[in-house]
């Protein structure tokens, strides 16, 4: 009996030491690996620097959490020290409020780095009939409430020839990001709300600013817009062996990976590719961004190293890795110019 | 007597053919309970079989990589130039030089940047590395030409494999037909061969389809469920000792009882948020850390192994806590040298079941920061890592063609991993179970 329950005591007692005694002592622990939280739409190339940046730049990998950008932005501002994270990434840019949040718990520089731009697309299987869209169009067929004969009504409109006569006589259905995703946020921003824009009628019925924003960005829940979840690719797989008007809503790197299957719909005759999403002339597309705690540079080391290998020309620029997995790169010159800005660790300023 | 006439004898409820309409009606009924019993299970099993056929189907292609077999002249020009053979210069080596010099010897036609490029693009930077790993192993290697299997990138890869179609125009291709011409002659020669692909077996996360690994997830899974066992092991039964054989009756135990079942119930991802307010938060424990995740899922798995242990315990005949008493023994020492013995074997289906339970969380994890890209094999419980589950989440998130076998591959593993603690259960029910 005594053996048998001093070990239960004994393990007990293993266990609470360890877990109680050790964890503070590491809290006070300096760290040697960069930390880095935030967007899941930046993660995926924040991970390919972090790889590379092991590989070849002689530091532990830094660890990457997809947290999302608003989860990212309140670790990152919940102060400066080793507990807190260096890096988080936003699929947007940061906001005033978030600015200060950061300020008056002692964040005061950080460094933006923009690190190229996402192209959100609408795509449908391979080989599908054409189709002239425009974001008019794209909100009268998912918005929840459209202008109906000088009313606002529920969206009748169950075809793309009801809304357009020269859009072909298919069904409307499309299936896109949940709520909780960052996509969807920014495509109820940069579609529906444009599209609602150049939908006339909405701004005399709904006088009011903020209380139109919101009507704008409503999704139909009558069935025509399905929530796929928070993995496009079963999206892609959707399209791929789903009827032909099937149209869906994701990334623009899921296009890219996808050529034998799926094919992205030019919204007003402009194609979405690289250049066009670049330049501006696509107009689903967003800027994505990287923020630096500039009182971690120095301290945890590697920091400015790795800002530098993700702003190298064999990262960001022009057939560089991270262009590979799908990004839209920034033009050559205002690359240079992010690089040096970045580099010179200026201090973000609102 | 004898001329007392019996009664017309009156129409038995249980004879004629009212009743046997009845009888046949019950009968129907139990048949067709029987089917529906049936066609349940037949449900259960079809859906398990295309469960299991779609990640098999999918994911045993993952366990082969396509390589090609290059001749390779390990230059010490490019490698070494300073000749001292030192470790870290190799390392700063221009290996992709020497990767692309052995596919120009292979095809001198190819000329100018862009087909240059497109020529590269067929070998992983996993090529690399292996070639740094030879030389690194064997400086001897310095000057001489070997033949060398180098992994292809996850492109070709999913052309060979068949994912991607190959009988499509160029435009909808990741591989254009240059590359589809050069990868048909290595073809012909039989330098393009699919390999048995260990680094899954070895390797942490990475970016590439081709380089991934489960292996850091493994090790991730392994230190957390250790560190799950270890807490809520000897806690849970202590505590299911306590409440079956010495709490008093009353209001109080009740409600300590009634809590405990409605813990069991609470949607994991609460114990996540109680992880990271408690844990991190107040006690500053690292993010990421097998510890602080093995910790919480001990939390989590603690009413299960309490109620388990519990029932487990009130299933010992009380004859034997009696004979015990009755000769003697303490009331520890009934239970020590009786009592648990005999319920260790439901107390550790009970715990494997909790911890087979834990494996297959995510949600929780989320909240502690172990959702993360973690590259290193976690090398204790304080080091930055993951587990499988969330290796899985994350691997059937990325764009990547190539990723959707090697998640499949790691619901594979996963699977394997559940059935192995299976097994355990009920070898450990079976090694120490007594009849009576």
């Amino acid at each position: 009996m005594n053996h048998r329950t001093a070990f239960i005591a004994a393990s007990v007692a293993t266990v609470l030491l360890s877990g109680f005694a050790a964890a503070p002592a590491d809290a006070q622990q300096a760290r040697d690996q960069i930390r880095i939280v935030g967007s899941s739409t930046v993660f995926p190339f924040t991970t390919a620097v972090a790889e590379q940046f092991q590989r070849t730049g002689g530091f532990k990998a830094p660890i990457v959490e997809s947290t999302g950008t608003g989860g990212g932005m309140r670790l990152f501002c919940g102060g400066v020290g080793v507990q807190h994270p260096d890096i988080t990434n936003a699929s947007r840019r940061m906001t005033k409020s978030e600015f200060e949040q950061c300020k008056s718990n002692g964040v005061t520089d950080i460094v933006e780095v923009k690190i190229g731009f996402d192209g959100i697309v609408l795509a449908v299987k391979k080989g599908s009939q054409k189709m002239d869209l425009t974001l008019r169009h794209v909100f009268l067929a998912l918005a929840r409430q459209v202008p109906v004969n000088g009313q606002l009504a529920a969206n009748p409109y169950t075809r793309w020839n009801q809304i357009d006569a020269s859009l072909p006589a298919l069904e409307i259905e499309v299936i896109g990001p949940p709520p909780t995703s960052g996509t969807r946020d920014s495509f109820n921003e940069l579609a529906m709300l444009a599209g609602c824009g150049q939908v006339a009628e909405m701004k005399t019925l709904i006088p009011d600013n903020a209380a139109r924003g919101r009507a704008c960005q409503a999704i139909r829940e009558d069935g025509k817009f399905i929530e796929g979840g928070e993995n496009d690719n079963l999206i892609v797989q959707r399209l791929a062996t789903g009827r032909p008007g099937t149209m869906g809503i994701f990334g623009f790197s899921f296009l890219e990976e996808n050529p034998d299957k799926i094919e992205g719909k030019a919204i007003a005759g402009i194609e979405p590719n690289p250049d066009t999403i670049a330049d501006g002339k696509y107009p689903i597309a967003r800027d994505m961004y990287i923020y630096v705690k500039r009182a971690h540079v120095g301290v945890i080391p590697g920091i400015r190293e790795f800002v530098t290998e993700y702003t190298s020309a064999r990262a960001m620029g022009d057939n560089g890795y991270l262009e590979k997995k799908g990004l839209v790169v920034l033009p050559a010159a205002e690359a240079a110019k992010v690089r040096a800005s970045s580099l010179a660790l200026q201090p973000l300023t609102m | 007597m004898t001329d007392m006439s019996v009664p017309a004898a009156p129409a038995s409820r249980h004879t004629g053919p009212e009743a046997r309409l009845r009888l046949e009606k019950r009968y129907a009924s139990e048949r067709r309970f029987e089917r529906y019993g049936m066609a349940a299970l037949s449900f259960a099993i079809a859906a398990l079989f295309l469960l299991l056929w779609t990640i098999l189907s999918n994911g045993a292609t993952a366990f082969f990589q396509t390589h090609i077999r290059l001749e390779v002249h390990f230059d010490p020009a490019t490698i070494d130039p300073d000749g001292k053979r030192d470790p870290a210069a190799f390392r700063q080596a221009n290996w992709a030089a020497v990767a692309r010099a052995a596919l120009q010897e292979k095809f001198p036609e190819v000329r100018g940047r862009l087909p240059l490029r497109q020529l590269d693009a067929l070998l992983s930077d996993g090529a690399q590395i292996e070639l740094l790993r030879m030389v690194s192993a064997d400086p001897g290697l310095l000057g001489q030409r070997r033949e060398v299997w180098l992994l292809t990138s996850s492109d070709v890869d999913m052309i060979q494999k068949g994912h991607s179609a190959r009988d499509v125009p160029e435009a909808s291709r990741r591989v254009n037909d240059a590359q589809l011409s050069w990868l048909d002659r290595l073809a012909a020669e039989g330098r393009l061969e699919k390999r048995f692909n260990t680094r899954f077996f070895t390797a942490a996360d990475s970016r590439q389809p081709e380089l991934v690994g489960v292996w850091g997830g493994v090790v991730g899974s392994f230190l957390t469920l250790g560190m799950t066992l270890l807490l809520a092991f000897p806690m849970g039964v202590a505590a299911a000792i306590y409440l079956e054989e010495y709490a008093p009756k009353n209001r109080f135990t009740d409600l300590i009882e009634v809590n405990i079942n409605n813990l069991a119930a609470v949607p994991s991802i609460v114990y996540g948020l109680l992880g990271l307010a408690v844990f991190l938060q107040f006690f500053g424990m690292p993010r990421s850390a097998p510890i602080v995740g093995g910790v919480v899922l001990a939390l989590m798995s603690l009413p299960i192994i309490i109620i388990a242990s519990r029932a487990a315990l009130r299933s010992v005949p009380p004859s034997i806590r009696e004979a015990a008493l009755g000769i003697g023994a303490s009331k520890m020492q009934a239970i020590f040298h009786h009592i648990l013995p005999l319920a260790m074997p439901g107390i550790m289906t009970g715990t494997i079941i909790a911890l087979a339970h834990a494996l297959g969380e995510t949600a929780p994890l989320l909240m502690i920061g172990m959702v993360a890209f973690v590259v290193d094999i976690p090398a204790g419980p304080l080091s930055p890592s993951t587990v499988l589950p969330v290796q899985i989440f994350m691997w059937a998130d990325n764009p990547e063609r190539g990723f959707v076998e090697k998640t499949s591959a790691a619901i594979m593993t996963l699977l394997v991993f559940l059935l192995l603690m299976n097994a355990a259960a009920i070898w450990l029910r079976k090694k120490f179970e007594r009849r009576w």
